[in-house]
């Protein structure tokens, strides 16, 4: 890995700063008369990560869409920063969302634009100043450690590449909300690590409030457990067996909360389903 | 599927079709606006297409003269081919011709890109990064699909014309007669006719294209369905929609 970096400033929160970064309220939402989401209620404060885990179909990336404006629930609130995102016209969405870095589960990459006009999307929509563009797509790619494949396109990476492109470019405005739908989907064990490494790596140095969906639970395991350390550039195992506190897992179950608490909770829970699920 | 249903389904399609067909125009007032993309989609469907208008006007004209001059033979009339080839060219089959070809290449090109982008998240990671789909990737290509058919419009009536005298002139008529009837057969309501019908056809190619490419759903499969669906919804809208208008040229100018 690189040698140590400075930590910028990361992008301040909007609305309420005591609110909690991301509050569901009640919130509902089904599909051609089939529910997918039903009365589902959390909240993230600011520098805590929630790792929605569940079975496939469970809804889960649905709730990161809801969580980004990208979908309107059918019933109940989802706040950030404290508003109420379905009464803001789809301009303040779109300025809010400038505060919100979202990695979906494909990458989602423009497969037009090289890997440079990828990350700078954002910023060249604020046309901002080239050279001040520049600057930051090379650190954003630093930070995913793809700097040498500023020029390519997205079909020249590989599945792993494309998905650290894809957090460079969620990351460039250090956002403080972000949304992670399976990052390491359909990856092997070892991109997988890096992928995990890199989220990790955002949450500590930058301390930035996450939603992470995914359907591995080791990756949950690593990240409750581990830390990124700034010093080593690596993530080590948290001492004497502790777990992040910032850190709160949510099963899904059949468009419901089955269970939501720390790693701990988790493995001492008695409810069969949860059980069942860690087996 | 019950008929209830289904007609649920056909009013929401309308609904949903005149929604983005309207925030498409109104975004032309709005910014940001997306000039770059205006040139390129100009560029692309405009400059992209002078190929085959060429081809379609050119031959267009020429099986118009062959068949009218044939048949304009036996009353003797054979000398008025170049009024019939240019009227019928700028009047109808011109903007018609153009239209469909046009609607057959970008309409289908509109819903299988912005289709896959669809499936592929890549509209949704637009949002999320802040960008209004709508702006960037619909209102420039309606807009520079109005304007270009205009252009490939007139292309498309010069050569059908051209083509027409090609034919003529092989057939024993004068060529410098062709070219006079052509000219002098023209009434202020014929060009206006044949040069209102591309901007309403354009609008329907567009806005369809990027309706159908928009609405995806359903992987590759569903962006097969989008294009298939584009072409042919674009095309039949513009047939009639080139019905209403001449009716409505007739009914105000007699012609």
């Amino acid at each position: 890995m690189s040698t140590t970096e400075t930590v910028p400033t990361p992008g301040g929160p909007i609305g309420d700063p005591n609110a909690p970064v991301v509050s569901f309220e009640h919130v509902s939402i089904g599909f051609d008369g089939h529910s997918v989401l039903l009365n589902i209620s959390f909240q993230a404060r600011s520098g805590e990560m929630v790792i929605i885990l569940g079975p496939a179909g469970g809804g889960k990336s649905i709730l990161l869409k809801l969580a980004n404006g990208l979908l309107p629930p059918d019933a109940g609130r989802v706040l950030l920063f404290g508003r109420d995102i379905n009464k803001l016209t789809q301009a303040e969405m779109f300025d809010f969302r400038s505060h919100i870095g979202m990695v979906f589960q494909e990458s989602a990459l423009f497969d037009s634009l090289s890997v440079r006009d990828n990350v700078a999307y954002r910023l060249m929509e604020e046309h901002d100043n080239p050279e001040d563009v520049n600057r930051r797509v090379i650190e954003s790619l630093k930070f995913v450690e793809l700097e040498h494949a500023i020029d390519k396109f997205p079909d020249e990476l590989s599945g792993g590449m494309r998905r650290r492109v894809a957090i460079a470019r969620a990351i460039i405005t250090q956002p403080s909300l972000l949304l992670y739908d399976s990052p390491t989907g359909g990856l092997d064990p070892i991109t997988s690590t890096t992928i995990i490494e890199l989220v990790m790596k955002q949450r500590d140095v930058y301390e930035s409030t996450a939603l992470l969906v995914t359907h591995r639970l080791q990756d949950a395991f690593t990240l409750a457990t581990h830390r990124f350390n700034m010093k080593t550039n690596q993530m080590e195992r948290i001492e004497n067996d502790g777990v992040d506190p910032n850190t709160t897992l949510m099963i899904l179950k059949e468009g419901h909360i089955a269970f939501t608490g720390s790693l701990v909770d988790l493995l001492r829970s008695k409810d069969p389903y949860i059980q069942e699920y860690l087996a | 599927m019950e008929i209830g249903e289904f007609l649920r389904e056909k009013v929401l399609a309308v609904q949903e079709y005149s929604i983005l067909a309207w925030t498409a125009m109104i975004n032309v007032f709005r910014r940001p606006f997306y000039w770059v993309d205006l040139y390129t989609q100009a560029d692309l469907i405009g400059v992209g297409s002078v190929p085959i208008v060429i081809l379609t006007g050119f031959f267009t004209g020429g099986v118009l003269a062959l068949n009218s001059a044939t048949t304009l033979a036996q009353f003797g009339a054979k000398a008025v081919t170049g009024e019939l080839v240019s009227l019928s060219m700028i009047k109808e089959l011109g903007p018609v011709l153009t239209g469909l070809m046009v609607s057959g290449r970008n309409a289908s090109g509109m819903a299988s890109e912005l289709g896959s982008m669809q499936v592929t998240e890549q509209i949704d990671a637009m949002r999320a990064l802040g960008t209004d789909p709508l702006k960037k990737l619909v209102t420039p290509r309606v807009l520079s699909t109005i304007i270009m058919l205009v252009f490939l419009t007139i292309i498309s009536d010069g050569l059908g014309t051209l083509g027409g005298g090609w034919i003529s002139s092989t057939m024993g008529i004068d060529l410098s007669q062709y070219f006079h009837m052509a000219y002098q057969s023209l009434r202020y309501p014929d060009v206006l006719e044949g040069l209102v019908k591309p901007l309403l056809f354009g609008f329907i190619i567009a806005t369809v294209g990027c309706y159908f490419g928009m609405s995806t759903r359903g992987g590759t499969q569903g962006v097969g369905r989008s294009t298939t669906q584009a072409v042919v919804v674009s095309s039949v809208l513009i047939i009639f929609s080139d019905f209403l208008i001449s009716q409505v040229t007739i009914g105000l100018f007699g012609r």
